[in-house]
């Protein structure tokens, strides 16, 4: 039975694989221990679900970045955004993720179960034909997100201004890379010796953004794609800076990432969305600059300026330790809630149930250790 | 949290409020019958909570099944409710080794619902119980107000009388044990949710629908007093089937990610909308674990069954990881496989 | 949500801006806005992600990182071959 996948699977070849593992070893020096951040969830996940630890020496340590964007969004915002499905004349929809964060008095779905209407969208244009197909409901698209997705639902405003909708809203949580990895950088539990980029966040910024990493902080980083051999050659391009003394950015993604990014993906950016002078994110705190607030001229589709939302700053449990994950401080097996009382069918956090959480990755693929007495 | 070893923990059920998740066939669905509805009926037949429950009536090993269809929608390529009714019945009687030898079938009916409909179920119910030689008997109809039950709700119990050969059991299950199944995955759920027609999502594929009990006597025919274990891998996909043998037995189980048959469309729609096709229901597969010196043999028999050319080996049973499924891929790289948890497909069968 | 797949695109829709696209034989419609600077033909690769190609797959650029890798350590093998040759005993009268 032949089901293969053209792009996807010449990167998940065994004897590539290998060669580049082999090539891992030779180049790693045995007497230094490395920590590579990854910083996309997407990369943390992948990591895992391909079982990739098993194929790199014990020396190199992936630390896991907070590149996770339902994971970094603070319970209050979670908050929020059931208050505005609790307006009876609302359809919440969100993407699959987030029907599943806790929020104080419940997660979407829960909600839901009790009388909500909240459904499950794989795209802001679902919520817009929803919109459409009912003009009798006013449908609240919940956007989450980074630099990946933010065009996406501008897109998604452009067109409803298009089409003339007045039943259409966007309550927006996008949030941009390059503030968190400066914040993870200049943290002082943070001693780390260089990043595997987000590769997708990549396709619409470009990779000059991350050159500051290289100037200012004196690191690598290789912006790599999602495959196995995506993965490990962006890991050997790092190790091979690091062994000949260099900091530069590199681009392993290049069937995918333009270096200059995606233009009318921009331009659609700065259309909508203007930055928020600071947002908060868990286990960061406030950054400046971090987050995209829809323009005043796109008011009518900004959920925030149609409806109050409560706006209370929520604090973690205090056991919980999302933030320290988040920054990669600790990992995940070190929080004392783990696998006990915070598990994928009952989550304290996000990070426990978002597909880019390092919690969700841990507790999914990675028990193998545990279950193995290592 | 996983200790190496340890026997499995009796599920407490605290949830306030049943949810989707509930009936999803995963972890949560697990505890709602361990921890609230198995306590309370507690007995020895009801104990081992198989497909089928077995006892003994005047020497015979005798098997029944229940099983309640609330599909949405009710029609779908490949089948319908009726069709999946019937067939999930006569599957779960031939997985605990019994022959069906007859059916009844329960309606529940929304005011409302086209006679035409209600027709075309019944028929396919009559032709699907005809082609695996199973006579449905008698049942029961209720009609409910209009909006109550969604077009039509069916279940349907089956009883059949153990092979006494057998003697399936997780506890005979041995490290070196051979894992086999008998057709790709996933073929079912997916084609399910495309039907719904709530995703902008196409593709050819259809409902693997089938009865098993073909299989099961090729099964008997080549290992019947060494074959372990069965199981038709419905909601929760094979991940939660192998999941729960692991639990039961105590071994490990290590999944050759790369052997599992697994059809291109069933990949992509995966693919694109971040499922696993390890956690997608079946309708028309079986899970087999056969002694190793059985293997090659066992899987000769699947094979020539019509409709079994795609049977593989796809893992063994080992004493390395205790109670917990792993997958492994063409480079080694190894990764635990959960049980499903929460609904990603609901009303799935 | 980084989850982003290559699929390949079959037909246009009467709105241009979108495209029909195979998927390991699914076919879903995406969004082919933000790649209008580029344009989209009939045959190419896209990557897709919530119903939005964000970009085309370089397929010369595919393949010159997998030759790039198969040819990987094969440098270092070669050298390591002529490194055991210097140092062997030269029987007859080889390297």
């Amino acid at each position: 039975m032949t089901n293969g996948m053209k792009y996807v699977d010449e990167f998940r070849d065994p004897a590539l694989i290998d060669r580049v593992a082999t090539e891992i070893r030779r180049v790693v020096d045995p007497q230094r221990h490395y920590r590579i951040m990854e910083v996309c969830g997407g990369h943390t996940h992948s990591i895992y679900r391909h079982g990739l630890r098993d194929v790199l020496p014990h020396n190199v340590e992936l630390v896991h970045g907070p590149g996770c964007p339902v994971c970094v969004l603070p319970t209050g915002r979670v908050d929020d955004g059931l208050a505005i499905a609790d307006h009876p004349e609302v359809v919440l929809t969100c993407f699959g993720d987030m029907m599943r964060v806790p929020g104080t008095r419940g997660t979407p779905l829960e909600r839901k179960a009790q009388g909500a209407d909240i459904r499950m969208v794989y795209s802001p244009l679902d919520a817009l034909k929803l919109a459409q197909d009912d003009p009798s409901r006013h449908v609240c698209f919940f956007a989450i997100g980074f630099e990946t997705t933010a065009p996406s639902t501008a897109l998604t405003i452009l067109r409803a201004r298009e089409l003339g909708l007045d039943n259409f809203s966007v309550f927006c949580n996008h949030v941009t890379i390059v503030p968190a990895m400066r914040a993870i950088l200049d943290s002082p539990d943070m001693r780390l010796d260089g990043f595997v980029g987000p590769g997708h966040v990549s396709t619409i910024i470009g990779c000059r953004p991350y050159e500051f990493v290289a100037r200012r902080y004196r690191k690598p980083v290789a912006v790599a794609g999602f495959e196995p051999l995506d993965l490990l050659e962006g890991i050997l391009m790092v190790l091979r800076q690091l062994a000949a003394g260099e900091a530069k950015v590199e681009n392993q993604y290049r069937r995918i990432v333009p270096w200059e990014g995606n233009v009318p993906a921009l331009r659609a950016l700065a259309t909508v969305f203007e930055l928020r002078p600071y947002f908060e994110w868990r286990g960061l705190g406030f950054i400046s600059q971090s987050a995209l607030k829809i323009r005043d001229a796109f008011a009518r589709y900004d959920a925030e300026a149609r409806f109050a939302v409560p706006g209370v700053r929520v604090t973690d449990p205090r056991a919980a330790q999302c933030g320290e994950i988040l920054k990669g401080v600790l990992k995940p097996p070190q929080c004392k809630l783990f696998g006990r009382e915070c598990n994928p069918e009952h989550p304290v956090g996000a990070l426990m149930v978002s597909s880019e959480g390092a919690c969700a990755a841990y507790y999914r693929y990675a028990r193998v250790e545990e279950a193995a007495g290592a | 949290m996983l200790e190496a070893g340890a026997p499995p923990r009796r599920a407490r059920f605290t949830d306030a409020r049943i949810e989707m998740a509930h009936g999803a066939g995963g972890k949560a669905s697990r505890r709602l019958v361990e921890g609230l509805i198995a306590p309370a009926f507690a007995n020895p037949a009801l104990a081992p909570l198989a497909d089928a429950a077995t006892f003994l009536i005047g020497g015979a090993r005798v098997a029944t099944t229940a099983d309640g269809y609330v599909v949405k929608p009710l029609r779908f390529p490949g089948g319908s409710i009726g069709e999946l009714a019937v067939n999930g019945t006569i599957n779960d009687l031939a997985v605990s080794g019994a022959r069906p030898a007859a059916m009844m079938a329960s309606f529940i009916l929304e005011a409302g619902l086209a006679s035409e409909a209600l027709r075309a179920e019944v028929e396919a119910m009559a032709r699907a119980a005809e082609r695996a030689g199973v006579p449905i008997v008698g049942g029961d109809t209720k009609v409910v107000e209009h909006g109550m039950c969604d077009g039509m709700y069916v279940t349907t119990f089956g009883v059949g009388v153990v092979d006494e050969r057998l003697v399936l059991d997780p506890r005979t299950v041995r490290p070196g044990d051979r894992v086999l199944i008998t057709g790709p995955i996933g073929d079912h759920g997916i084609t399910i949710l495309l039907a719904r027609g709530e995703l902008d999502l196409e593709a050819d594929l259809r409902s693997d629908t089938r009865p098993l009990w073909p299989f099961v006597e090729a099964l008997l025919a080549t290992c019947a007093p060494r074959l372990r274990w069965m199981r038709d891998p419905t909601r929760g996909g094979v991940a939660t089937a192998l999941n729960e043998l692991a639990r039961d037995c105590g071994l490990g189980i290590a999944l050759r990610e790369d052997d599992v048959p697994l059809r291109r469309e069933v990949r992509g729609a995966c693919e694109v909308l971040g499922l696993d096709p390890l956690h997608i229901a079946n309708e028309g597969q079986l899970l087999a674990i056969v002694a190793p010196d059985d293997a090659v043999a066992a899987l000769d028999a699947l094979r020539s069954v019509s409709g079994g050319e795609d049977a593989r080996i796809i893992g063994e049973v080992t004493a390395e990881h205790p109670a917990t499924v792993v997958g492994v891929n063409g480079y080694g790289g190894t990764r635990a496989i959960d049980m499903l948890v929460g609904d990603p497909l609901p009303r799935i069968c | 949500m980084c989850l982003a797949i290559p699929g390949q695109v079959i037909a246009f829709a009467d709105d241009p801006t979108f495209a029909k696209v195979d998927v390991a034989g699914v076919r879903r419609t995406v969004n082919v806005g933000l790649l209008e600077n580029e344009g989209v033909d009939i045959g190419d690769w896209v990557l897709i992600h919530v119903g939005f190609a964000l970009s085309k797959v370089g397929e010369a650029e595919a393949h010159d990182q997998l030759r790039l890798l198969t040819a990987l350590g094969e440098a270092t093998l070669a050298m390591e071959e002529v490194a055991g040759y210097t140092f062997a005993p030269d029987v007859e009268g080889r390297g």
